[in-house]
């Protein structure tokens, strides 16, 4: 079973402070992380591995920088990196990131699985993977919280629903987007760790994996970012004093004064 | 050309740009900002600089469809159990001013089986008319068949805006539609508004966790296309005299499925899911032990509201991850958030800072969820919440 995980790096913290007189972000530490779903993602492909046999492969649209990251991977018991990197790709939104992962995923090619994680922390999207298997042409399952079952040419697995969850097969190759609860990631083993460090990502740009350029990109983005500002949280807060039942008693007069919580 | 450029005669060597960069892109080179490879031209940098020095181009794009072909706004009505769910009201809701601002009708889609009066629902709600799929095999969600027959009716109708609930299939079903129609999706809007010169949607939306908020448009391809956050927008009174069209459109129903939904189970039965709930209960490691999860549960059942949970807990294993509230959890925007012993870590706050009005409930003063609450009570929560309880279930009976 050849598995695809993609992997996004973000920023390191979401803990963005604001410049006030600017309105601009300060960051102190600009490192970048694996989006913290995807360590779900890599650990699922290859704890099917480990089961059924076959490879994991992560592939990453990115600046040159994401190849150490990559290499976290391959530390974890991933067998191989790719790292898509080329300026034609910058100021790319889910669309043409989806075009440009497919064409790096054709380009890999042999592939069953792929796995992406349920959304990165960045941008908070959600829609590289639904996007990606319809450029594709495969099918796919969002928010996945188990596999039941994976063999060859199909899958049969649990996705998590706004009340409850439900359960999905399908035949493979497919795409599923995982969430934490479907298990708890490795750290690193020493094997691994030397492993990563001999192990040069495969990098390739535009050119290499036949991407057409003007779907790449700001260009083959159809949406535009026009303002960014940070949002106004008018928030005067009050602290209610007194002793537990006097807090509870001013605390609840409060709220049904204010409609928000009304009597049967 | 596409590209991004620092005007050196402008730049005054300032570094504001080298902060306002999220991904270090921009080094110092003799008091002068350069752009290296780090760049994913976000724009960030552009307007941080207050010296008009950062120029981004990007070449005219060639429009992909004629644009005036595309007329209307349309709410996705998604059902389940053959009801149609909250959020796709409160679209109509918002959907009927932007219909109004374009001069322009505002159609539902509705996709089921056996479901009329739903569609007149739709109707009352504020639809000119609805579009009706029926057919037992779309009875309940499927990826793969909803994608076809959404699909089939913008190709044939040509809408300019189609709102889906961000709900798990809403953000499912909304970038396999928008991919396969190669058009842009902005993700759980939060605001939307009509630029009245260009007709096009102002798409408003949190990034980074709620800590930057990002407008985005969809200029050059149709439709435009946004999954907008529920409980954000607000529904009309429904009006049961108004009148408008239930058409079933001539559509190809997809047979011999890939994906198959071979079982549904509701695990959140008597009480709201997370996403519905006007009031939030939640709980963390403050509560001290497993047991004490119970009064969150309690608290939010008297209210009528859903009980959430920080990951301290979920982690711990006192609590199924379903209510996990945060940035690998659920993101959340209720009428009112109880933080009951929870520190208020970003994470958390990622999930959960749109809420109206938020009450936090923790014995340190200097807790973080403090600088976001509404109202704070410093206290012990197995104290509190006894009492809370206690208040709400006098006053509401
Ligand atoms: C990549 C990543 C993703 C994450 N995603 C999430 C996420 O989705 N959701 C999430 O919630 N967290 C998330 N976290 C974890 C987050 O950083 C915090 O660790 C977590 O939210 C803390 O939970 P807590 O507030 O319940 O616990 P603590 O931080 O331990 O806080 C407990 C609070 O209870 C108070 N307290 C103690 N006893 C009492 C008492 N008797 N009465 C009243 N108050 C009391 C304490 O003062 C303290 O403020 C994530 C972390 C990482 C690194
Ligand atoms: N640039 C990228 N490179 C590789 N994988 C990505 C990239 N962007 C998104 N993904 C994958 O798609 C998932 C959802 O991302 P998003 O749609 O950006 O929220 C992530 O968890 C990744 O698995």
């Amino acid at each position: 079973m050849n598995i695809i995980v993609c992997v996004k790096q973000v920023p390191g913290t979401t803990d963005v402070k604001i410049n006030k007189e600017t309105n601009t972000i300060i960051r102190d530490e600009a490192d970048i992380i694996i989006n913290p779903f995807d360590e779900y993602a890599i650990e699922e492909g290859v704890r099917i591995k480990e089961k059924v046999g076959g490879s994991v492969t992560v592939i990453s649209m990115g600046i040159p920088k994401t190849a150490e990251l990559l290499r976290e991977a391959i530390a974890v018991g991933v067998d191989d990196a790719v790292l898509l990197t080329d300026k034609a790709f910058a100021g790319s939104d889910t669309l043409a990131t989806s075009y440009a992962l497919s064409m790096g995923i054709k380009k890999i090619g042999g592939y069953d699985l792929i796995v992406c994680g349920k959304q990165a922390t960045d941008g908070d999207t959600a829609q590289v993977g639904p996007s990606l298997a319809e450029k594709l042409g495969v099918p796919h399952t969002t928010n996945v919280r188990k596999i039941e079952e994976i063999k060859e040419g199909y899958i049969r697995c649990q996705r998590m629903t706004d009340d409850g969850f439900e359960v999905v097969e399908m035949p493979l190759p497919a795409v599923i987007t995982v969430v934490k609860e479907i298990n708890e990631p490795r750290l690193p083993s020493i094997k691994g760790k030397l492993k990563s460090k001999k192990y040069e990502v495969k990098i390739f740009n535009a050119d290499d994996i036949g991407a057409d350029k003007s779907l790449c990109g700001l260009n083959g983005s159809p949406t535009q970012v026009i303002k960014t500002f940070t949002p106004v949280h008018d928030i005067n807060g009050e602290i209610i004093e007194g002793t537990a039942g006097e807090q509870a008693k001013n605390l609840a007069d409060k709220l049904l004064a204010m409609q928000f919580v009304k009597c049967k | 050309m596409t590209g991004i450029e620092i005007i050196t005669d402008k730049c005054v060597g300032c570094k504001l740009c080298v902060k306002a960069c999220m991904f270090s892109a921009i080094d110092m080179k003799d008091k002068k900002a350069v752009i290296n490879d780090n760049c994913t031209l976000c724009g960030a940098c552009v307007s941080s600089c207050k010296f008009d020095a950062i120029q981004m181009e990007k070449e005219k794009a060639r429009k992909s469809v004629d644009i005036s072909e595309y007329k209307g706004v349309w709410v996705f009505a998604e059902q389940k159990h053959g009801v149609v769910s909250q959020v796709a009201f409160e679209l109509l809701g918002e959907g009927r001013k932007l219909a109004d601002t374009l001069s322009v009708p505002l159609s539902a889609v509705l996709i089921g089986n056996n479901v009329p009066k739903q569609a007149k629902k739709l109707i009352a709600y504020g639809a000119d008319n609805v579009y009706y799929v029926e057919h037992q095999s779309v009875e309940n969600y499927n990826d793969e068949s909803y994608t076809d027959i959404f699909v089939q009716l913008i190709e044939e109708y040509k809408p300019e805006i189609v709102l889906i609930g961000a709900t798990t299939y809403g953000r499912s079903l909304a970038p396999r539609v928008a991919s396969r129609l190669n058009t842009g999706l902005t993700a759980d809007c939060t605001g939307l508004e009509i630029d009245p010169e260009e007709r096009l949607l102002l798409q408003t939306r949190p990034a980074f966790g709620g800590n930057l908020m990002a407008t985005i448009i969809c200029p050059n391809h149709r439709p435009q296309m946004s999954t907008v956050r529920p409980k954000v927008m607000k529904p009309l009174e429904p009006d049961y005299s108004r009148t408008g069209e239930i058409i079933q459109p001539g559509v190809i129903i997809p047979e011999n499925l890939k994906v198959k939904v071979l079982d549904v189970v509701q695990t959140v039965c008597e009480t709201v899911s997370l996403s519905e709930a006007d009031i939030i209960v939640s709980g963390g490691r403050g509560l001290g032990e497993a047991k004490n999860y119970a009064l969150v549960e309690e608290l939010a059942r008297v209210l009528g509201g859903a009980a959430g949970a920080s990951r301290a807990i979920v982690d711990a294993g006192w609590v199924d991850y379903s209510h996990q509230v945060g940035q690998t959890g659920k993101t959340v925007g209720p009428k009112v958030y109880f933080a009951c012993g929870i520190s208020g870590a970003v994470q958390h706050l990622a999930g959960m800072s749109s809420s109206d009005i938020i009450i936090a409930i923790n014995k340190n003063p200097d807790a973080p969820i403090f600088k976001i609450a509404t109202y704070g009570i410093i206290g012990d929560v197995r104290e509190i919440l006894p009492e809370l309880i206690k208040q709400f279930k006098d006053k509401l009976n």
